[in-house]
């Protein structure tokens, strides 16, 4: 259910961005006067997105600083509700309390949630339930689930991070987590779930690299297609809020909205790994 | 105890001389693994071209020119701040504090503010500077929140400097009819200056060293700047800041690499201190 | 000074004046700092004590801060368990080593030594934090996994564990002692040496029945700070500890006060951050009470003298 509303709210956001970025194409013919700053705050998961987006962004208007600060989803949300910055990253859907205080969820792309595994591991897949009692703490052995006589190191984000509540969520787990270790890093998860055999850990999709290897989920793969057809349960949206409508923003956070839906733009969403939300 | 010629050996005198032997052992050989195993790690993955030119997600993942810019920023700034105001303080109390009580007071806040660790100047920096003074995230939030915390270092050091300085020259100085600030600037400072300098290079050691107090100060940045002045004022983060950055990426070749350098760095500074205590020595003794 | 012969002008007079004033803002300057510190801490950090309840922020052990739940006893143990033993271990191996550089090797030694000591020191603790990851973390692994195979009432946490964070808080803590306890076993006046030898003590005597004790309020305040130094560090251990909320036993993955800050304040907001400025405030009192206890032996020590 969460997901269809999250699809339908991106699709929704998608055209509503494609329209703000057909008005505004007229103004932009002056691109060298736009300058000053894009303050921007929020999810560590959309990090390699962000920094990215604002490298190429600046590109095109050489006198704008994308300023990124990466401090969690709910701390970037903060922050836009007290002004301090003009974009929230957040890598979960906003909740109805965010949204009712003004806020607007534009979902810029989406992302799935990997399961991650050492190489050595020979479980290919899981399926929700299972994955459910590991981390809750009823399966505790991989020859449980398939595998090798290993006890499961469980890894995890820290409490406030946007995968983490996400994953958590769309498994229905919340506050029902044991974790063996909570890592305040996406890359720090890849890499302990590299190095520990025992281990299973979620990360970003466009984290996922040859160091690991990723769980199938009720016999579905970790893919782009599998996501954009919605049939792999672990995704979630990457919402670039903004206090009121984007066409209600100042001209900076404007273009860089337009940015994000040419073509140029979604390069880059497919570049860092994540699947467009057009 | 028998005889006077004959060594006795005891053997719980061998015992503890092996133990003794074997820490010391332990404590030197840990620097020589640690120097091996960061530099055997590091050199596969250093390439000078990352040194000048600045990171980039799309192109230039490992550049650490920004870094290099924020440290140099960071030491800059905070070095202005701290040595008027810790050299300042120190003569106040080797020259003319006359309240005991003061002085008492004031060492003893210096002694605490040395014990308090770099996380709790990191959350002090944060809501003070950062929130309440409004600086945010940035350089200048950092370099004020390092002045705290190095400003012991530098305070302790002048006055070591200032009470070695022979108190003849200031007979002298008084007798020839100089004022105290006249006689403090003209013949005590320039007669104690590679003490206080010395103080100065291992205060540099400590903000090159320094993660925790910066991490939510000065944050982790590391766009080059637009403008000298400008980037005081936005958000950078040290070559330390960035191994942390990298460790928490997994980006261990990275991190290394930065290891590396700051390993040469401390060397380097503790190289340099010690040069300058020694050509000091001499100078004394002339 | 007014009625100086080279002439006494007002503008030095003023300029005179405005030295003193400035140089006993800048010496106020140390107070002022550890004051608003002190107040800040406070401020900051009472708040979310009466929000959540004093009893069930220090005495609870459920850490959930999604669900409200901030009970931080576990968080408090770990680090008075971690900051003890590491003190244990490195306190012995400190002293000996300290006693080897002032009494035993000669100055040539002495020198490399003394250097290496220092390079210990002078290494960010983030170098200490990678490489307990890289070395350390690996190591407890096979342990742990040679301990406890097959037991299923272990959480196996990859070697991320207490001990792990133990043994990089020793080396972290081990230059302050080595540097502190050397200096306090070198002021030992050299006549107490000679006396004692002269009686018919061995060297080794002399330095563990003399030299030691004559020392000890140095070395007392050697451990001090070392405890100080275990209880504030951060970032070396961040990582090496694995970071979930247990009870502070060998092999369980755990959360320090300093750790518990670093890791979420970043991503906290609201209640929860106030909280980790509550966990600041406990930690600001714990290093309080260390340094009241070490300006104590100081001010003993010199009252001995």
């Amino acid at each position: 259910m969460k997901k269809v509303v999250s699809i339908f709210v991106a699709m929704l956001m998608a055209f509503t961005l494609a329209g703000c970025g057909g008005g505004s194409t007229s103004t932009k013919s002056n691109e060298g006067d736009l300058s000053g700053k894009i303050s921007l705050n929020g999810s560590t998961s959309m990090q390699k997105f962000v920094t990215a987006l604002g490298e190429s962004f600046k590109e095109k208007y050489p006198n704008v600083n994308v300023e990124a600060q990466f401090t969690g989803s709910s701390a970037g949300i903060a922050a836009l509700q007290k002004g301090t910055c003009d974009i929230a990253d957040s890598s979960r859907a906003l909740s109805d309390d965010e949204k009712n205080s003004g806020l607007i969820e534009n979902v810029v792309a989406i992302d799935g949630i990997a399961v991650s595994i050492n190489k050595a591991n020979k479980v290919k897949s899981l399926t929700k339930q299972q994955l459910a009692d590991i981390y809750t703490g009823k399966i505790t052995n991989w020859k449980d689930v398939g595998g090798a006589d290993e006890q499961i190191v469980v890894i995890g984000r820290e409490a406030a991070s946007g995968t983490r509540s996400a994953f958590e969520e769309l498994l229905k787990i919340e506050n029902q987590c044991k974790y063996a270790q909570e890592l305040d890093n996406t890359g720090a998860v890849v890499a302990k779930c590299a190095a520990t055999t025992g281990a299973i850990g979620y990360v970003s999709l466009d984290a996922v690299d040859n160091s690991i290897n990723t769980m199938e989920l009720d016999g579905v793969k970790a893919t782009v297609a599998n996501i954009k057809a919605g049939k792999y349960p672990l995704q979630r949206p990457f919402v670039m809020a903004t206090k009121g409508k984007i066409s209600k923003q100042n001209k900076k956070v404007q273009a860089l909205f337009d940015y994000i839906n040419s073509d140029a733009g979604q390069a880059i969403i497919k570049k860092v790994g994540l699947i467009s939300a057009k | 105890m028998t005889s006077i010629t004959a060594k006795k050996t005891r053997i719980s005198d061998n015992i503890l001389l092996a133990l003794i032997g074997i820490c010391t052992f332990f404590s030197a050989a840990l620097i020589v693994v640690i120097i091996v195993y960061v530099f055997s790690k590091g050199i596969p993955f250093f390439k000078f071209k990352d040194l000048i030119s600045p990171q980039s997600a799309l192109t230039n993942p490992n550049g650490l020119l920004g870094n290099i810019i924020n440290t140099l920023y960071i030491i800059l700034g905070t070095l202005l701040l701290a040595c008027p105001i810790g050299i300042g303080g120190a003569i106040y109390l080797n020259e003319y504090a006359k309240n005991k009580k003061f002085v008492e007071a004031v060492s003893f806040a210096t002694e605490v503010l040395s014990g308090i660790p770099s996380i709790i100047f990191g959350l002090f920096g944060m809501i003070f500077f950062g929130e309440l003074l409004g600086f945010k995230y940035s350089i200048l939030t950092g370099c004020f929140t390092l002045t705290l915390l190095i400003l012991p270092i530098i305070i302790r050091s002048t006055q070591t400097a200032l009470a070695s300085v022979p108190e003849s020259y200031r007979e002298a100085a008084r007798g020839l009819g100089a004022t105290k600030w006249y006689m403090i600037h003209t013949v005590i400072l320039p007669s104690c200056l590679p003490g206080i300098l010395t103080g100065v290079i291992l205060a540099m050691g400590r903000i090159i060293a320094e993660s925790a107090a910066l991490l939510f100060t000065a944050g982790s940045a590391y766009l080059m700047p637009r403008d000298f002045f400008s980037h005081f004022l936005e958000s950078g983060g040290t070559l330390t800041i960035q191994l942390y950055i990298a460790m928490t990426n997994a980006q261990y070749g990275q991190a290394f690499v930065i290891g590396m350098i700051l390993i040469i760095l401390i060397f380097l500074m503790n190289a340099l201190a010690k040069w300058i205590t020694k050509h000091f020595d001499v100078n004394t003794k002339e | 000074m007014k009625y100086s012969i080279v002439g006494s002008n007002k503008t030095t007079t003023r300029e005179e004046k405005a030295a003193a004033y400035i140089f006993i803002a800048c010496a106020a300057l140390s107070i002022i700092a550890v004051v608003s510190i002190t107040a800040y801490m406070i401020i900051s950090g009472t708040p979310a004590i009466f929000k959540v309840g004093l009893v069930d922020i220090l005495f609870s052990t459920t850490w959930q801060p999604t669900a409200g739940k901030f009970g931080i006893l576990y968080i408090i143990l770990t680090s008075i368990i971690g900051t003890l033993f590491a003190v244990l271990l490195a306190v012995p191996i400190g002293l000996l080593t300290a006693v080897a550089l002032s009494e035993l090797v000669n100055e040539k030694l002495k020198k490399v030594l003394k250097s290496a000591i220092e390079m210990l020191a002078g290494i960010p603790s983030v170098v200490y934090g990678l490489l307990g990851i890289l070395i350390i973390n690996p190591a407890m692994y096979a342990l742990e996994k040679s301990i406890y195979a097959g037991n299923p009432h272990h959480q196996m946490t990859g070697g991320a564990n207490l001990i792990a964070a133990i043994l990089v808080l020793v080396i972290m803590i081990l230059p302050t002692l080595v540097n502190v306890s050397e200096t306090a076993l070198e002021t030992v006046p050299q006549h107490l040496r000679l006396s004692s030898l002269a009686l018919g003590a061995t060297k080794i005597q002399t330095i563990f029945k003399v030299v030691i004790p004559a020392a000890k309020n140095g070395i007392f305040s050697a451990i001090v700070l070392g405890v100080g130094r275990a209880i504030g560090e951060a970032m070396a251990i961040l990582l090496v500890a694995g970071n979930a909320v247990k009870a502070p036993w060998p092999f369980n993955s755990v959360r320090f006060l300093t750790t518990a800050i670093v890791s979420e304040m970043g991503y906290s907001q609201g209640l929860h951050r106030q909280v980790l400025f509550t966990i600041g405030l406990v930690l600001f009192v714990f290093i309080m009470v260390i340094n009241i206890i070490l300006s104590r032996i100081l001010k003993k020590g010199e009252e001995d003298d």
